[in-house]
């Protein structure tokens, strides 16, 4: 029972960052229709700059967070104004094509400026890097941040998108963009945004599992960035709450998996469980099925 | 108008005679040199895969992301086969078992699977296919798990490559003219309306689906042959997205625009390898500029053909397609 | 002897019924209208006959060569099959094929050589492919297509779509047709020219068809008999004559006057 409840702690841990990438994945998705592979290198280049913030210029653990998110957030939005918004109106598989063109390219930009190997993250200091025992399941303090982070941020989007004037422009253009436009919508500013809040979270999600598995290399979002998505098609892709759950739901069904069976065969589960969704109920655990009107 | 088929058969015939001759004569002289014909193996494995995937996404309309799954299949039976029947019968034996091993398992995925459209599928199929290299990477008694089968016999030659890959080009392109070809096409272009006219979609997407997956697998044993050499990593999603990549590029819905751009790409990957460091940033940057530029992949869905040549020369003609 | 018999038919989405309680007899040989205000299910009716939809309730059953099938519950292709076949409202054409490849695609359920022979182009496809092309040719010359078959379908004309719609549901070999609003679109001119085709098309095919439509004339002017539906019901059964004097249907269409229809 211990040990169940230790193994969904650290599944939460490791949710919590799937779900803040899945929502960039959900968002772009919703708004463009385009699974952005780039997404996961944005992550990657937010885990960098949040190294190079706290070794090379000796900044504190907050800002460096900003400083990541604020960079991902313009990186996402040039991504999209360069490679996406020339292929506006070509095939799907054109831009999917784009997508890994521009994900290539920021690997092994990264991995020229950076090199190949593998760096350790900064340890975190002071209170940071304590963790205590509660009922024989230990927490680690960066357990609890990675997850006060996390939730902060989704409460703040969730803010956004509700609440405000691009929010409700944002879902004006995901569900019909000719028609937002029609009502004086100004959907690539809308699009823009869009990448932006999405690469934000990403860039924050790149510098949170930095200090989780102290390590970072410029191949480091393939893998997570493939979860993330499973996890957003899970949920219900292009519904915002459906990427958390999803995140959440693959970060724990991942360290059960290890924790309980075998660690080889983590990956294949996600898939596993990902295929039976998608074949009892495609459109996802919270998306609604729609139909071709003949 | 039969004799216009004729002719047509003997200009066929001809070029892929030349074809082979050509080819055969630079190996003999040693133009193509053992290098080169590494780089020709690799062309006529692209080749193969690239134009099977075609069947599948560019005329059946179906995005899969998963083609190195079927790929893989294909490799390690033909790898498994050949390490203990090392001849040139076990090598036939261990290609078609490959592709008919990834057929059954193509058949049996693209069941279920294909009723999913779209990114729905596509994801499924990369699912699919990483779940396969997953249980390639823990059947450790039999693929040897991560650090894969080695000294796998080499039997693959010019010959050899160019019968596999001409065969899966005619083959592929017969079936495309053929009804049950046009019935996948129509799959494409409107499912609703085909099955309104009376075809079973899943039927005919299944079909293409483990038509593609046969091909991929004789691709993949032809792997096996040339490079002696596989294990679970070579068979992972960006291995997919290569020959998706092919396809693209040379133009959905294209046979012979897979087969330029299976060529182009290897002649600019062994250029590029001389610049080893920039070699991925330079062919991301091309992938990026050609996407923009032309959307459509260099052939669109049209196929290279002589009069195509022709009528250069009288200028531009309204567009058709011909299936 | 009726061909097709609906029996109950009912379709609901959700708490909206698009179609319900409806009954519905077709004789062989007969050219029946289903006519009825915006939204009153008949392009639904459409659907569940064809088998896009899934009925909720009530039966379907298709009478031929003496045998009852009933048709709920199969898919699209096998009630194609079958023999019935469609056009669609907002033409559904293989847009990026040729005129000739949307026909020979509707013939594809009669086909006679199997994968093997497609492979390699054997005597048996041969065959097979110069008689598609000939019956395919045909059916062109039927709806003056025949120069255009090499043409992309989305390069013709709206009226010509029309007819290459028809064209690919008569290749399809039916013994009921079901047009959905084939003279949408058209000019007063083109609609007389359709008008006659079809009554044409019935003779030659020995067809049972089944039209939707709004343009008054055409319906009037050659279907036998008429039903009307709305709000989902069949509210009203019965020669052209005694439809444009039914007080329901005025009612339904209010302000329309079907009296001055057809003349």
């Amino acid at each position: 029972m211990e040990q169940l409840l230790q193994q969904i702690i650290n599944g939460i841990s490791l949710g919590s960052i799937y779900a803040l990438i899945a929502l960039g994945y959900t968002m772009v998705y919703g708004i463009i229709k385009l699974i952005n592979f780039a997404h996961s290198d944005v992550y990657m280049l937010g885990a960098f700059i949040g190294y190079f913030s706290m070794t090379t210029l000796k900044l504190g653990f907050l800002p460096s967070l900003l400083l990541s998110m604020l960079f991902s957030m313009i990186l996402g939005v040039v991504i999209e104004k360069v490679a996406y918004k020339p292929l506006r109106n070509a095939t799907r598989i054109a831009v999917l094509i784009t997508a890994i063109g521009v994900s290539l390219f920021l690997e092994y930009v990264t991995m020229a400026i950076a090199g190949a190997n593998v760096r350790s993250y900064p340890p975190l200091t002071g209170i940071l890097t304590e963790s205590f025992n509660l009922m024989g399941i230990t927490i680690t303090m960066q357990q609890i941040l990675i997850v006060t982070i996390t939730v902060v941020l989704m409460i703040l989007l969730q803010f956004i998108v509700k609440k405000t004037r691009i929010g409700k422009a944002m879902r004006a253009v995901s569900l019909d963009s000719d028609a937002a436009e029609l009502m004086g919508i100004n959907v690539n500013s809308t699009i823009s945004f869009t990448f932006a809040l999405g690469s934000a979270l990403a860039g924050a999600a790149g510098i949170l599992v930095g200090i989780y598995y102290n390590s970072i290399n410029p191949l480091m979002g393939t893998l997570p960035g493939i979860k993330a998505f499973v996890a957003a098609v899970f949920g219900g892709i292009g519904i915002i709450p459906g990427a958390m759950i999803g995140g959440y739901f693959i970060g724990i069904v991942e360290v059960l998996v290890s924790g309980y069976g075998n660690s080889m065969y983590r990956d294949g589960v996600v898939f596993a469980i990902l295929i039976l969704v998608l074949i009892i109920k495609p459109s996802g655990l919270l998306g609604k099925n729609t139909r071709e009107k003949v | 108008m039969k004799k216009l088929i004729e002719t047509n058969w003997i200009r066929k015939l001809i070029s892929l005679i030349l074809t082979f001759g050509i080819i055969q004569l630079l190996i003999s002289l040693d133009i193509i040199n053992s290098y080169l014909q590494t780089t020709l193996a690799t062309i006529c494995i692209n080749i193969i895969l690239a134009v099977s995937l075609n069947l599948i996404t560019g005329f059946t309309g179906q995005f899969s992301l998963g083609h190195a799954g079927f790929m893989s299949i294909g490799a390690y039976t033909c790898a498994l086969i050949t390490l203990r029947v090392p001849s040139v019968l076990g090598f036939i034996i261990g290609v078609f078992a490959g592709a008919i091993m990834a057929a059954i398992v193509g058949f049996l995925v693209g069941l279920p699977t294909l009723r999913l459209r779209g990114d729905y599928l596509a994801i499924a199929t990369l699912g699919m296919a990483e779940i396969i290299r997953i249980i390639f990477l823990n059947l450790d008694s039999i693929t040897n798990g991560a650090a894969g089968l080695q000294d796998i016999p080499h039997f693959t030659n010019w010959p050899w490559l160019f019968v596999f890959t001409a065969g899966t080009i005619l083959i592929i392109s017969n079936f495309i003219k053929s009804s049950h070809g046009r019935a996948c096409i129509s799959i494409r272009e409107d499912e609703i309306a085909a099955d309104a006219m009376g075809i079973n979609s899943t039927k005919y997407k299944v079909m293409a689906f483990t038509i593609g997956a046969f091909f991929a697998g004789i691709a993949g044993a032809l792997y096996a042959s040339t490079f002696n050499f596989i294990d679970p990593k070579i068979f992972s999603f960006s291995k997919s997205i290569d020959i998706l990549v092919i396809v693209v590029l040379g133009g959905l819905g294209s046979i012979s625009g897979s087969v330029i751009a299976a060529i182009l790409l290897a002649i600019i990957t062994t250029y590029l390898q001389s610049f080893a460091n920039v070699q991925m940033i330079i062919y991301s940057l091309l992938l990026i500029i050609i996407m923009i530029f032309r959307p459509q992949g260099l052939m669109g869905s049209k196929e290279l053909s002589l009069s195509m040549f022709s009528k250069i020369g009288e200028g531009f003609k309204p567009k058709k397609r011909r299936v | 002897m009726s061909i097709l018999t609906v029996n109950k038919l009912t379709k609901s989405f959700g708490g909206l019924t698009a179609v319900s309680n409806v009954n519905m007899e077709i004789n062989e040989g007969e050219l029946l209208g289903l006519i009825g205000p915006n939204g009153a299910g008949k392009t639904t009716l459409f659907n569940l006959l064809t088998g896009v939809y899934v009925p909720t309730s009530g039966i379907i059953n298709l009478n031929t060569d003496g045998k009852a099938v009933t048709l709920n519950g199969l898919k699209p292709y096998s009630i194609c099959k079958k023999g019935v076949a469609r056009t669609f409202q907002n033409i559904r054409l293989f847009k990026d094929l040729t005129v000739l490849d949307n026909v020979r695609i509707a013939m594809h359920k009669n086909i006679k050589y199997g994968l093997i022979p497609s492979f390699f182009h054997l005597p048996s496809y041969k065959k097979e492919e110069a008689r598609l092309i000939e019956k395919s040719m045909e059916l062109l010359k039927i709806l003056n297509l025949e120069d255009k078959k090499d043409e992309l379908a989305r390069n013709l004309p709206y009226g010509e779509q029309r007819h290459l719609e028809i064209a690919r549901a008569l290749a399809t070999d039916p013994v009921l047709l079901l047009l959905d609003e084939p003279a949408a679109g058209m000019n007063p001119n083109e609609t007389a020219q359709l008008t006659e085709l079809i009554g044409w098309i019935r003779e030659k095919f020995k067809l049972t068809i089944l039209l939707i439509e709004h343009d008054m004339s055409l319906v009037m002017n050659i279907c036998e008999r008429i039903y009307v539906l709305d709000y989902g019901m069949v509210i009203a059964n019965g020669t052209p004559d005694e439809i444009k004097i039914n007080q329901r249907v005025i009612e339904a269409y209010l302000g329309e006057d079907l009296n001055n229809a057809g003349d």
